[in-house]
């Protein structure tokens, strides 16, 4: 019981934050758990505390293998990055959102980025990064970045970003 | 007014019977075709436009008749141009040689009589070769803003009495209705009649909507939602078009859901920790009950139609295969055996097969098996085919087709389980993950 409230109100919290941050990305038009990050994120990249400084000079996003959600030694690289800067800025969370490219079916897309999400999460979690700062989220085949329908589109889909959110245990 | 969230019950009452023209002849088998048999030639029939007295919908009911029987694949319309006889009085008798003359197998006839917001539509089918109706003729009555489905009742009668299968085209899809570029879709739950007519919209586009389901009665379904933010199944009335989440769970992700036949249940997929096993929940208590539990990721449960068993696909062999487990839950038993990756299984509303998708060498594929996995049967292939639905006669399966690349988009399209008569169900716009409904009343 005590867990099912903690869950709502950070959902609640979570729409707040978004509704807050008009450069909130990740949301694909269609209401999902938003974050700060990518492209539009605040402050300057040059600013090692900034929210953009994780999205663009750490890097925000990991990719996959085809059907795989183990983490290759890049994506190790920028996740052990991104666990040392949210140690080191303990006044962000973090909602991990995993992706699957096209080809695959609907539902186990939704289940294979669960996956990745949780792989990306339980790395965070072992480099130092408590995981009551970290909440995951699965997109399946639903938001792919990359529109074509060949390999060089699916390795960008295939991904797990990691989308900062100010303020707020989770 | 025809009311989309319920439909009206309509009223069907037997025709006397009329005078032959002369004798029957004698003939061993009455008019019947089976439409198991893939070489089938389609069957001609005539249906001269139905009589009309007052109102103006009589040709536009003709039309849905004739394109439902001629949407099955197994019937062939001969062209009203070649008709000998006309049809000018619904009582006459039939000159049946007129109609041989031109080898038209049935005939049908109708007469539409239409009073303010009531019509009456009545029809007779008659075997022209034997000489005789097949069957009583019959008359349905309802508001005339119901015309399309009286005119579905009619052909599903036609369609019945021919093939000796149960009806399906006075029934109802649910879908998901797609629009907006690839990269930033927007998607709303919307119903249709199983022709794309009649498109009703049950969400608004505010929020990501996938795979809804229906019940087996047609008055409520399931879907997943991303309404909160994350994915979490969701149960609609269809008679208000109100919905509520289905119970929380402790977990981060609930989708893939399915009724049971009685309505009561339902299994869906729970994601905790990274890891999706199937569930089943009580709607009247609540009450969760675990049926699978490994570390591969278990989905798209389905009951077979007496409730005792569930199809399902795991990846636990390495990649996506199809189980059948006991509706309390289990290891399960794979049925799936030919090469590539099995997938989204749907028990057949008849029992017999299980329509699923395939992934093999980059295609995909919609394909039929016999409930223990034999008599695999594939009825479809492209870039991107998935989710199969059944028609409540189980011989035909709806399904998603998406075309790749940046401009791609999906479209429902229509298969029988011959691999026959394979069309797009027309939409306005994209459309994806249908769930047919039942027959109506």
């Amino acid at each position: 019981m005590q867990k099912i409230s903690t869950i709502v109100l950070f959902v609640a919290a979570l729409a707040t934050a978004a509704c807050n941050n008009p450069n909130r990305n990740g949301m694909g038009g269609a209401g999902g758990a938003g974050g700060m990050g990518g492209a539009g994120a605040i402050g300057s990249a040059s600013d090692p505390n900034s929210p953009a400084y994780f999205a663009q000079t750490l890097g925000d996003m990991v990719h996959f293998v085809v059907d795989q959600s183990t983490l290759t030694p890049e994506a190790q690289a920028i996740l052990t990055k991104q666990a040392a800067w949210l140690v080191q800025h303990p006044n962000y969370t973090a909602i991990v959102q995993g992706h699957a490219d096209e080809q695959g079916t609907r539902e186990y897309n939704l289940a294979l980025g669960a996956r990745r999400a949780e792989s990306v999460k339980q790395f965070l979690i072992a480099n130092g990064v408590s995981g009551t700062r970290l909440k995951t989220i699965s997109y399946g085949k639903e938001q792919p970045i990359a529109l074509c329908s060949d390999e060089s589109c699916f390795q960008q889909n295939r991904r797990a970003k990691t989308a900062l959110q100010l303020g707020g245990g989770v | 007014m025809t009311d989309i969230l319920r439909p009206s019950r309509l009223l069907a009452l037997a025709l006397a019977g009329i005078a032959a023209l002369s004798a029957p002849a004698l003939r061993a088998e009455p008019l019947r075709m089976t439409i198991d048999q893939p070489d089938l030639q389609p069957l001609p029939f005539a249906a001269p436009t139905f009589l009309s007295q007052g109102g103006d919908v009589a040709q536009a009911i003709t039309d849905v008749v004739i394109a439902d029987l001629q949407g099955t694949g197994l019937f062939a319309q001969i062209a009203p141009a070649a008709y000998i006889s006309r049809v000018s009085d619904f009582d006459a008798p039939v000159a049946y040689a007129d109609w041989k003359a031109i080898n038209a197998q049935a005939l049908i006839t109708g007469r539409v009589i239409q009073q303010g917001d009531q019509i009456s539509v009545a029809f007779r089918l008659f075997d022209v070769f034997a000489d005789a109706p097949l069957g009583d003729g019959m008359q349905f009555k309802g508001a005339t803003g119901d015309w399309r489905r009286i005119a579905h009742k009619v052909a599903d009668q036609i369609y019945a009495r021919i093939t000796g299968e149960k009806p399906y085209f006075d029934s109802r899809v649910v879908f998901v209705s797609e629009s907006g570029p690839k990269d930033a879709r927007k998607k709303q739950l919307a119903i249709m009649d199983y022709d794309g007519a009649n498109v009703g919209f049950l969400t608004d586009a505010s929020s990501i909507v996938l795979a809804p389901r229906f019940s087996s009665k047609g008055d409520r379904i399931l879907y997943t939602s991303f309404e909160t933010g994350f994915p979490r199944i969701r149960e609609m009335t269809l008679a208000t078009g109100k919905s509520r989440a289905l119970a929380d769970l402790e977990g981060n992700m609930t989708f893939a859901p399915r009724f049971s036949p009685d309505g009561d249940t339902v299994a869906f997929s729970l994601e905790q920790n990274g890891n999706t096993d199937i569930f089943s929940m009580s709607l009247a208590s609540g009450q969760v009950r675990q049926l699978t539990n490994a570390p591969s990721i278990e989905t798209s449960p389905s009951f077979s139609p007496d409730g005792s068993q569930i199809a399902f696909e795991s990846d636990r062999s390495g990649g996506q295969q199809i189980y059948v487990m006991p509706a309390s839950g289990g290891e399960g038993t794979r049925i799936s055996a030919g090469d590539g990756r099995y997938s989204t299984p749907v028990w057949s509303p008849r029992g017999d097969y299980i329509a699923f998708t395939k992934q093999n060498g980059g295609r995909f594929y919609i394909g039929v098996m016999r409930t223990d996995g034999s008599e695999e049967r594939l009825l479809t292939s492209s870039y991107l085919d998935e989710g199969p639905t059944w028609a409540p006669n189980g011989r035909v399966i709806m399904f998603t087709r998406e075309s790749p690349g940046a401009t791609g988009s999906a479209q429902l399209f229509s298969v029988d389980i011959s691999g026959r008569a394979l069309h797009p169900v027309p939409t306005q716009g994209a459309a994806s993950d249908p769930a047919w409904g039942p027959l109506l009343p």
